[in-house]
């Protein structure tokens, strides 16, 4: 398993480059220039031509690549265009914040929607079922911007419980984090409940029950580990999609993560900080996937990978 | 005259289709004896599996109810039975193994953690001597590696062995009762002596009564004391092997028997049953197996013949008998 995982992590270092070629190609085809945009609105062009020669975007593209990813394996992330601040730093005051929002977002999402789905499931066609799938669709259905409009209004406005924005104190984290989870929370209950009720019609579950099992060690012991894959598979989907920040969730609670920064980047078209970000977004997914498989193995005994 | 373990009386099984209850066991009667090894035979879809789920109480997750008759196992009912009653008898009294040894162990769990399952739950032992008890169990259905079976998930055994685990299983707290629904029909040819062999071995041993349940005439032959032959939910003729096979009296068994091919027999069709099963939803008025009867008279049209007691204690329920009722009746 060790030896796999490692494999897997070498695995990652080609096909960052290609990504990192793929990104640095991208983000230079829109349009507009950066040196315009730095230089400000009532510069000559000769003003714009010094501060592109100084910025080094006078360059070819592919001198530019290397001496990005020259600084990238020294450690570098190069500067800001627009802050004129190492783009590491500007990182560091995002990164965090939206590891902690996704944490909790997923946490509570994985944990409640497991248990509508397996309600569900369990009581299917009957009122547990109707309200956790009613819940489930109104959690895929309701926008982010709204709901979390709505939780400011009630919880921040009304009730004063919960601050209105920010990323200070734990407090801060609670309305963002029920929003970007909602529609994850509602996501995974509806695949368990589907998973769960397919599994419930195998073989072994009668076996389970001919064997004089209760019926809720036939769910916990075996109907709901032979489920978990496919939920598995969305959660880990949806953590690596909420590790790149939510620009809707951290617009409308004013909330420092790293999807605004992304977002404020690329409408100053602020190349290090954007091609710095897609390569990490990518780094965690891959990572995130590695994880996603190693748990089907844990899952699944028949999933073994061989080194 | 030998002691019944098993007595189903007239037993009434329903499942609900689009809210509409559908009769699928019409009056089913049979009677298991100590240590006594019957067949239950019929085409697919006759309700053969559908009666071993209703002795076991395997409705979880259907719309089947028993909605009549009653199931005495020991002289006790066991459609009066609560939930958790049952629940104790399953495993324990009555066990069951089924057709399709790839699937009926959980993919995803140990060999020994599903065999202790039953063990710990019916015989309250620990979980070292549920062990003990595990790996001696696979020794006794000739599991040679049973130490490292225990630690080895399914998919690293072949179907012979995954069957032999569940009779092991089966088997485990002592049962007076053994089910085997088809439990060979998805084996190799070899394979499938081997499981009977053991099967057969093990009910001698403890001198327990097994329901089997196949359309293969061939095991019955080998393995049985006695056959029901079921047709359309009910059951069409009750009798011992040696009788059945010699002198097959319905005319659906008569059917059932000369469709098996014999060796050295040379011929370019096999003779088969002409028709299908009549759908549940759709039964004919009189004998459900006049359609298709090649000695249909114009009685069986019109009243559907009642179980008649012919001699050494068979049944048939069939009018070409009607003139032997009682007549040799003991």
């Amino acid at each position: 398993m060790f030896q796999y995982i490692l494999k897997r992590i070498i695995e990652m270092i080609p096909l960052l480059l290609v990504i990192s070629i793929l990104s640095f190609l991208f983000i230079h085809m829109i349009p507009g220039d950066p040196a315009r945009l730095v230089a400000g609105k009532d510069a000559t062009l000769e003003d714009v031509n010094r501060v592109s020669i100084e910025l080094g975007l006078d360059q070819p593209i592919w001198k530019q690549y290397i001496s990005f990813m020259g600084n990238l394996f020294q450690g570098d992330l190069g500067t800001s265009l627009k802050t004129g601040l190492p783009v590491s730093t500007m990182f560091a005051d995002r990164f965090m914040p939206s590891v902690y929002l996704t944490l909790l977002s997923m946490g509570w999402a994985v944990v409640i929607g497991l248990i509508i789905g397996t309600l569900s499931a369990v009581f299917k066609n009957k009122w547990p079922d109707h309200l956790g799938m009613v819940t489930a669709v109104s959690g895929i259905s309701l926008p982010g911007f709204w709901l979390g409009l709505i939780l400011i209004q009630i919880f921040s406005v009304q009730l004063g419980w919960f601050p209105t924005g920010g990323s200070e104190g734990w407090k801060s984290y609670v309305l963002p984090s029920i929003t970007l989870g909602a529609g994850i929370m509602s996501m995974l209950a509806r695949f368990t409940r589907s998973s769960l009720l397919e599994t419930l019609k195998a073989d072994f579950i009668r076996t389970g029950r001919a064997k004089g099992l209760k019926e809720s060690s036939v769910l916990t012991k075996h109907a709901l580990r032979n489920s978990l894959i496919p939920v598995v598979t969305i959660a880990g989907l949806q953590f690596g999609f909420l590790l790149g920040g939510s620009v809707v969730v951290e617009t409308v609670f004013s909330f420092p993560g790293m999807g605004r920064l992304l977002i404020d980047s690329i409408a100053f078209r602020d190349y290090p900080v954007i091609q710095s970000a897609l390569l990490l977004f990518s780094v965690e997914f891959i990572l995130v996937n590695l994880i996603v498989d190693i748990l089907y193995s844990t899952l699944n005994p028949k999933i073994q990978y061989e080194s | 005259m030998s002691e019944k373990l098993l007595q189903v009386e007239q037993l009434q099984t329903d499942f609900t289709k689009d809210k509409r209850k559908i009769r699928i066991l019409h009056g089913v009667n049979f009677h298991i004896n100590k240590g006594e090894v019957i067949g239950l035979v019929g085409e697919s879809g006759c309700g053969k599996s559908l009666t071993s789920l209703s002795i076991m109480g395997l409705f979880k997750g259907t719309s089947g109810e028993i909605t009549g008759g009653n199931i005495r196992f020991n002289g006790q009912d066991l459609t009066s039975l609560n939930v958790n009653e049952m629940r104790k008898m399953r495993g324990k009294q009555i066990a069951m193994i089924f057709q399709e040894p790839m699937t009926s162990l959980n993919p995803v769990m140990k060999i020994g953690e599903q065999l202790m399952e039953p063990i710990r739950i019916h015989l309250n032992l620990n979980k070292k001597q549920a062990k003990e008890h595990a790996v001696s169990m696979l020794k006794k259905v000739g599991i040679a590696r049973s130490d490292e079976v225990i630690n080895e998930y399914p998919h690293q055994l072949s179907g012979g062995m995954r069957q032999r685990v569940m009779i092991a299983m089966a088997m485990s707290c002592n049962p007076n009762l053994l089910i085997a629904d088809e439990p060979t029909t998805a084996l190799d040819v070899t394979i499938q002596a081997q499981i009977l062999e053991l099967m057969k071995q093990l009910q001698q041993q403890e001198n327990m009564s097994i329901l089997l349940i196949t359309h293969d005439l061939g095991i019955v032959a080998e393995m049985c004391d006695r056959v029901v032959v079921m047709y359309a939910g009910r059951v069409v003729e009750e009798a011992d092997v040696f009788d059945l096979f010699e002198k097959p009296k319905h005319p659906y068994t008569q059917g059932l028997i000369g469709s098996v091919p014999k060796i050295g027999d040379k011929r370019d069709k096999l003779d088969s049953i002409k028709g299908n099963v009549p759908d549940p939803s759709d039964m004919p008025i009189g004998c459900k197996f006049a359609p298709r009867c090649t000695q249909v008279m114009p009685i069986c049209l019109e009243k559907e013949p009642t179980s008649m007691m012919l001699e050494n204690e068979r049944l048939c329920s069939c009018w070409l008998y009607d003139h032997e009722r009682g007549e040799t009746h003991v």
